[in-house]
């Protein structure tokens, strides 16, 4: 990993944290190797960690209805689409793991509740049309927050973001699609594509773009320092280029259209053009509002690790299996003929042994 | 389809039809039923890699089954849709070996039953892309190509867990006596199956048995693990007798699609 220099002296501190401004301001991206200050890496692993959790979790709402799915074409898109996010998750790590944290550090994070996962999957996934909402809104807002992001300053976050991207904006449509569908079928179908879109609406407008960073989103002084604040060390690092409430706004005048298009209504009475702003007005997500998204110590959020911690723990005896295996003949997993003779018989012998040592 | 401009086809070829059509539902049909069990892993495997794996085998599986199903609405005249026959038929009209719909159980079934399928699956998809009518031999190409793929997966974990820990070669070892009374049907012919092998239109599968045996064996013994020898052999999906755990799992996947008559996804 990338060795933090034993740079104790002020003066070469100031020298090395004056390379990485320099390298932050010409636009350069900043690489494993390189020297970052603690602050930056510590921000950018929550970041990349918590996006990969959320990728993770994110399976699971949606990989509910895989068995359900009512057509083999749609089956198919939502396997897709599931698969993509165990991807997003394995690059998003494999990111971090280049900042010095390990894959199986993060889980752990993860399954202890250590570090946290996107609230947004808080909420239950109650019908089929909630994976078109699903995609369409809380993956539409994730390609508002993190479009920006593929060209984050870390160079190893911003190339697995234009990957993440690229599929996330797929999705977009495939779910929007998914929801053109139902909304063209029976009255009970487009009900069906209105109750999903009461329920996502809040989650992805409140909570994919993280808490109010501005007065003008509905913070109050104090908070609205503080996420200014916040918001603007990680865009002095390059980490972030917008407050939470620019994407935010961004992501209301995308979708307010294509809601109208689809002949379904954003269950927020306050949504109206406005002329002057030249964007569309919405209840501003204050704390409250934000708070009330988050749906914390509820079912749901206890049960998406607990899932998730299961089947991580079910895992274990294979995982533990595969590990054996790769430090005895290597991880590509191909024994030779005359390796696997003489192990056939070692791993018998401990096999017939083992009903009494385990 | 062009059934209504056609001058009617003699009975023969009628019959060879009605024949091929089911043929195909039951190869479709194994697809469709073992890519919904793989399904139920997702977000539950060891890692997440193989949710990723699961996922890829269980999408080219469905694959199969669409190419199967439509294929066989074409051939039996009727121009059934993929999803009017995974979607709208009774539990007891479904033709899959029960190998495809046993219940999920832990990885190592799971793997056992990977194993046994994709091998038989390689062998019968490539004797398929040698067939006469073009539309099953591309399929079979393609099918066969794509399975290969699984097969190593299944290869590569059977080798994993029958070598890894005495845990996993002892939960392995189950795993395929589990699957095993399970793995004749495959192979298995009837009228259906005896009529279409005489007028040459598909390859039969009962020769292929001893050639599955072999290579599986072979995976198994070098893993470490001895291949069972069952007693008994189970059957009756083939004609429609199933497990009693094949009808939850039906009607999970009809239940959106039942709940809507008449709607269009």
């Amino acid at each position: 990993m990338s060795a933090q220099p034993t740079a104790t002296e002020p003066a070469a501190q100031d020298e090395l944290l004056a390379h990485f401004d320099g390298l932050i301001a010409s636009g350069a991206t900043i690489e494993p190797r390189d020297w970052m200050p603690e602050g930056y890496r510590r921000m950018l692993i929550r970041q990349i960690a918590q996006h990969a959790h959320s990728e993770i979790i994110g399976m699971q709402p949606e990989g509910a209805w895989l068995t359900r799915a009512p057509s083999l074409h749609r089956k198919s898109v939502l396997i897709a689409k599931v698969q993509d996010e165990a991807g997003h998750g394995m690059y998003l790590y494999s990111a971090a793991e280049t900042l010095g944290v390990d894959r199986a550090e993060l889980l752990d994070a993860l399954h202890q509740g250590r570090q946290r996962a996107s609230a947004t999957f808080n909420h239950p996934a109650l019908t089929w049309a909630d994976t078109g909402a699903i995609a369409w809104l809380t993956d539409g807002a994730a390609v508002v927050n993190q479009m920006p992001l593929c060209r984050t300053s870390y160079g190893p976050y911003a190339r697995a973001m234009r990957r993440v991207c690229q599929e996330e904006a797929f999705h977009v449509r495939q779910g929007y699609d998914l929801m053109r569908a139902l909304c063209e079928g029976s009255p009970e179908q487009k009900a069906m594509a209105q109750d999903a879109v009461n329920r996502w609406w809040l989650p992805a407008v409140a909570l994919m773009f993280g808490p109010p960073d501005t007065a003008a989103g509905g913070a109050d002084d104090r908070t609205a320092a503080l996420g200014a604040a916040v918001s603007r060390r990680a865009i002095t690092w390059g980490i972030k280029r917008h407050t939470n409430d620019e994407l935010r706004q961004r992501f209301v005048d995308s979708c307010v259209p294509q809601a109208e298009r689809l002949g379904l209504t954003l269950p927020d009475p306050a949504i109206r053009w406005n002329e002057e702003r030249g964007h569309y007005d919405f209840t501003p997500v204050d704390w409250d509002v934000y708070r009330a998204a988050l749906g914390e110590d509820t079912h749901w959020s206890r049960q998406r690790v607990a899932h998730r911690r299961g089947a991580h723990e079910d895992g274990a005896w294979v995982r533990e299996a595969s590990a054996a295996y790769a430090a005895r003949f290597g991880a590509d997993g191909s024994p030779s003929e005359a390796d696997t003779e003489a192990d056939v018989a070692a791993v018998e012998a401990a096999r017939d042994g083992a009903g009494e040592r385990v | 389809m062009t059934t209504s401009t056609d001058p009617a086809p003699p009975t023969e070829a009628v019959r060879a039809d009605a024949h091929l059509a089911v043929h195909l539902l039951r190869l479709g049909d194994d697809a469709l039923v073992l890519g919904q069990r793989l399904c139920q892993w997702i977000t539950r495997a060891p890692t997440i890699e193989e949710d990723m794996a699961l996922s890829n085998i269980a999408l080219d599986l469905i694959g199969h089954a669409r190419t199967l199903f439509t294929l066989s609405g074409h051939v039996d005249g009727t121009g059934r849709s993929e999803d009017e026959f995974a979607f709208t038929r009774s539990d007891r009209e479904f033709t899959n070996t029960l190998l495809s719909e046993l219940p999920g159980g832990d990885f190592a079934v799971t793997v056992s039953r990977q194993l046994a399928y994709t091998h038989y699956a390689v062998l019968y998809y490539e004797a398929l892309a040698g067939c006469a009518d073009v539309r099953l031999a591309a399929f079979g190409e393609r099918a066969a190509r794509e399975v290969a793929f699984h097969r190593m997966h299944a290869d590569n974990w059977t080798l994993r867990l029958g070598l890894g820990t005495p845990e996993s070669s002892r939960r392995m070892q189950r795993g395929l006596e589990r699957i095993w009374p399970y793995t004749a049907e495959l192979f298995d012919e009837d009228e259906v199956v005896d009529h279409l092998v005489e007028a040459g239109t598909v390859p039969s599968p009962a020769p292929l048995h001893s050639v599955w045996e072999r290579r599986v064996s072979e995976v198994v013994t070098r893993a470490g693990l001895t291949v069972p020898t069952p007693r008994w052999q189970a059957r009756g999906g083939r004609v429609g007798l199933h497990t009693e755990e094949f009808g939850p799992l039906i009607a999970e996947m009809q239940s959106v699609y039942r709940q809507f008559p008449g709607g269009r996804w």
